[in-house]
């Protein structure tokens, strides 16, 4: 069976952030300290956790054989976000896709039973945090995906071997949200104070106990829970060092954030650290790893540091009204239409994969696929051509006031790829205003409008992230 | 590939239009039954005698009983023809081959649009089923992707492009505020259109043809039979079609500097009316205007100008009304409103006027040079687009 532990893991920091300091100019309260991550107009707890999956992915040969998301934002309910995140991953049928759904704690629970699981496991988890203007939850949240590649070392090398674990559950109400609702409620905050304090002391002692470890063993806690306050006043508990649970960057990821804070360690691990994850969700979760020779050799390819350099900040009039807290006067255009589901299904490949057809006669990739070539040859002699990876160059591009979009103007671009083909698509996360003809841009897996309760995913182009970084 | 064209064998013998605008107190019918009755008028005949309809309309109805009921056309065969904006030019070229063939003995066809009572801005939207992966931009912004190509191309400085495309709606409103049928018929500056904050990419509102209510019509019948309607028939000289295969949005060598439908269209109708050389055998053009800098490239791919010219002619007014070359006399869609299905009958009611000296003499063109007129009306966008060339000549030759 061989050791199980982590084989590759990816993260996504939405592009926009939201300073503290602007909420206050707005509402007039809270902390000016700091940021936090918000996710765009066009993104949701999906098309972010197909971003970490796909850069999980590329650290990897592996392919998982289970793919597990968990999230307490769903795009849907009743239809599975997983097979959404599937397709856009372009998975073989025969894995399955599930969903682990409604409360924090089920992400750290995906988490410790994909690392019992006999194959393969992508662990994806999401969240979008949002709360009540001017009010803590709205401004120490914040939004963020991960996936983590889990097995075992004979299905491919770890960077990180799981040493063991354990799982206390304590059922008390200190945070609740009835469907349906946008955010969470709180309980006096000293009450989940105590509550946590005495479950991580429980917690920590049994655990480790069961590895047979000190805690001088420990190179490093890591603290997760959306009770700041009992993070904070735990985590001495531990005795030992705990590293920076980046709230002040980015905010607090909620689902997303143990395995946020794990990610993040694993950027700058060393070989043969032992790092404790510890998750305060409706109990307290201890897990342990110790990082292998691995974890310098296969470094991840965008780290989470980098990405939080890369975020520019939004306005918060901006962000109250995506998160659709706000009415913003839209232009004025008939709303889109919900798309076909029978003619997406027949088109999955393309419109959720981004797949084109190359003809294999001239040669000349077409999007969206096409039988027929431009340039002639045989019916159907075309073949596969997986593009989300492909980077584009910005041909001529326009800024367009009058269409209708939750987020006027829309920036739309004629785009040549590298592995050939053009495709006239949509920007995002883009300034207008530094659009340039010969710009280089990358695909994004997006939600581009939502009608009838559909979400229609397809796909947009954004700046290259690491080019703009530099320039 | 064959193309014969018709030229000679069919006349228009009697033309109707409508005024273009927010006609809030007309209905579709209204507008079809004041062309038809115009255009019955202008040749002295009954709908009862003309014997088969084309009905073009791209938003505002489905089928051939849009036609029939308003007129109330009884036992007659009527077609409802659609080919995006250029739906009106489509339904006399459906009407002239059926003439031409010896089907029928006259035909009537009749553009109309009703647009204005969507609530919305722009034209109304009619929404297929779809994978929802099509692009949903606006057409003011798939014109706007000329501008910054051109400039690239030809290496003129876009600020200057501006000027030109801006000098295009100067030149359109003058000759639209001659025309008593038109939308708009104000005279703008290009200077005061320069300073009009943009709507897509440098495109401003003044950039975009109106979008307005209206219909026109045209009525045909064998050549030899036109004399007995009128002394001043128009022969068909040309007629053209061609629908791009959009191969323009998938191929990377596709620049946004052409039109390559367009020039494609007027290949076919020169060689179907035997021109060698269009500035100096047409007395003017129609060219369909929807944005300005749609005109420009307009001027090339019809072939009135050189490639990589079109910029300086305009700005030495080579297509105004006094020019060599007078394109849009009537105020072109930009001045004199875009019904979609009306649009390309209107343009031929345009040459009907000028080529029979009808036009106000504020805006009549000379027809010493020649007593030829072409006509050209698209529908899509750079990249994806149906386009039609007409030619018109007040003699036969």
């Amino acid at each position: 069976m061989g050791v199980h532990g982590i084989i590759s893991y990816g993260a996504y920091i939405p592009r926009g952030c939201l300073l503290r300091s602007s909420i206050v100019e707005f509402t007039g309260k809270g902390s000016n300290k700091g940021s936090r991550s918000i996710a765009s107009y066009d993104e949701n707890t999906t098309t972010m956790g197909v971003e970490a999956a796909r850069n999980a992915l590329k650290g990897s040969e592996t392919e998982p054989r289970k793919l597990w998301f968990s999230t307490v934002v769903p795009a849907y309910m009743d239809k599975t976000n997983a097979t959404n995140i599937h397709s856009a991953l372009r998975l073989d049928d025969f894995v399955e896709a599930v969903d682990f759904g409604s409360s924090t704690r089920s992400a750290i629970g995906a988490l410790s039973s994909a690392l019992e699981s006999d194959e393969p496991t992508l662990v994806v988890t999401a969240d979008l945090r949002t709360g009540p203007s001017g009010g803590t939850e709205e401004s120490t949240g914040g939004d963020a995906s991960t996936a983590l590649l889990l097995g075992t070392d004979e299905q491919g090398a770890l960077l990180a071997e799981y040493l063991g674990g354990i799982a206390i559950t304590s059922d008390f109400t200190d945070r609740w949200r009835v469907p349906g609702s946008s955010y969470s409620q709180v309980w006096e905050e000293r009450f989940g104070e105590q509550a946590y304090k005495s479950l991580v002391d429980r917690a920590w002692s049994e655990a480790l106990k069961k590895v047979d470890m000190k805690t001088e063993d420990i190179s490093v806690a890591l603290v997760s829970g959306l009770h700041s306050r009992a993070v904070a006043r735990s985590t001495p508990l531990l005795g030992v060092d705990a590293s920076d649970d980046l709230t002040e960057q980015i905010g607090n990821t909620g689902a997303a954030h143990p395995s946020l804070l794990l990610a993040n360690f694993l950027d700058q691990a060393k070989p043969n650290e032992i790092v404790a994850l510890i998750v305060l969700a409706d109990g307290c979760d201890v897990l342990f790893f110790r990082t292998t020779q691995e974890v310098e050799n296969r470094r991840n390819s965008f780290p989470i540091s980098e990405q939080i350099e890369n975020q520019f900040p939004v306005p918060y009039s901006k962000y109250l009204s995506w998160r659709g807290l706000l009415d913003s006067q839209l232009p004025n255009r008939p709303s889109p239409t919900r798309p076909s589901s029978s003619a997406a299904m027949r088109r999955n490949d393309w419109k959720m994969g981004f797949v084109a057809s190359k003809d294999a006669t001239t040669g000349i990739v077409h999007m969206p696929p096409s039988r027929i070539g431009i340039k002639g040859g045989d019916i159907d002699d075309m073949e596969h051509l997986p593009m989300a990876d492909s980077i584009g160059t910005i041909e001529t591009f326009t800024v367009d006031n009058l269409v209708y979009s939750p987020n006027s103007p829309v920036v739309f671009a004629v785009v040549n790829f590298q592995d050939g083909g053009r495709l006239p698509v949509e920007l995002t996360d883009a300034d207008p205003e530094k659009i340039e003809i010969g710009d280089r841009v990358e695909m994004t897996f997006r939600c581009l409008y939502t009608a009838d309760g559909i979400h229609n995913y397809f796909w947009k182009a954004r700046p290259v992230r690491r080019e703009r970084e530099k320039s | 590939m064959a193309s014969h064209g018709i030229k000679d064998q069919v006349a228009i013998i009697g033309m109707g239009c409508t005024s273009f605008g927010e006609h809030w107190d007309k209905s579709l019918d209204d507008l079809i039954i004041e062309a038809a009755q115009k255009a019955t008028k202008s040749a002295g005949i009954e709908t009862d005698a003309i014997d088969a309809y084309w009905f073009g309309t791209s938003q505002s109805a489905a089928s051939g009983i849009a036609l029939a009921t308003p007129l109330r056309l009884s036992g007659k065969p009527v077609t409802r023809v659609e080919n995006y904006c250029a739906t009106g030019s489509e339904s006399l070229r459906q009407a002239c081959y059926a003439v031409a063939s010896g089907a029928y003995d006259s035909a009537m066809a009749l553009g109309a649009e009703k647009v204005k009572d969507s609530g919305y801005q722009g034209l109304n939207a009619f929404p297929i089923p779809t994978d929802g992966t099509n692009r949903t931009l606006t057409a003011a912004a798939m014109f706007s992707l000329i501008l910054p190509a051109y400039a690239k191309r030809y290496g003129v400085d876009e600020d200057e492009l501006r000027y030109v495309i801006a000098r295009i709606a100067q030149k359109n409103h003058f000759n639209g505020s001659r025309n008593e049928l038109a939308q708009f018929r104000r005279e703008v500056s290009a200077e005061r259109i320069c300073e009009m904050p943009s709507i897509a990419g440098r495109l401003s509102v003044m950039d975009c043809a109106g979008v307005a209510d209206g219909a026109a019509a045209a009525i045909v019948v064998r050549a030899e039979d036109a004399h007995k309607y009128t002394d001043k028939p128009l022969y068909v000289k040309a007629l053209s079609v061609v629908a791009g295969d959009s191969s323009g949005l998938v191929d990377p060598d596709f620049d946004f500097t052409t039109l390559p439908e367009c020039a494609d269209a007027a290949k076919d109708a020169y060689a179907q009316a035997g021109i060698k050389d269009p500035r100096k055998e047409l007395a003017m053009a129609e060219v369909h205007d929807c944005f300005t800098p749609t005109e420009m490239v307009l001027m090339e791919d019809l072939g009135f100008c050189e490639k990589g010219k079109a910029w300086q002619e305009v700005l030495n007014g080579s297509f105004d009304l006094d020019g060599e070359m007078p394109v849009n006399t009537d105020g072109g869609l930009k001045a004199f409103g875009h019904p979609v299905g009306a649009s390309g009958l209107r343009m031929f009611y345009e040459t009907w006027l000028q080529l029979r000296s009808e036009a106000p003499s504020d805006r009549s063109v000379s027809l010493e040079k020649s007593k030829q007129a072409l006509v050209h009306n698209l529908g899509g966008y750079p990249g994806e687009m149906v386009s039609f060339v007409g030619i018109v000549g007040s003699e036969i030759s």
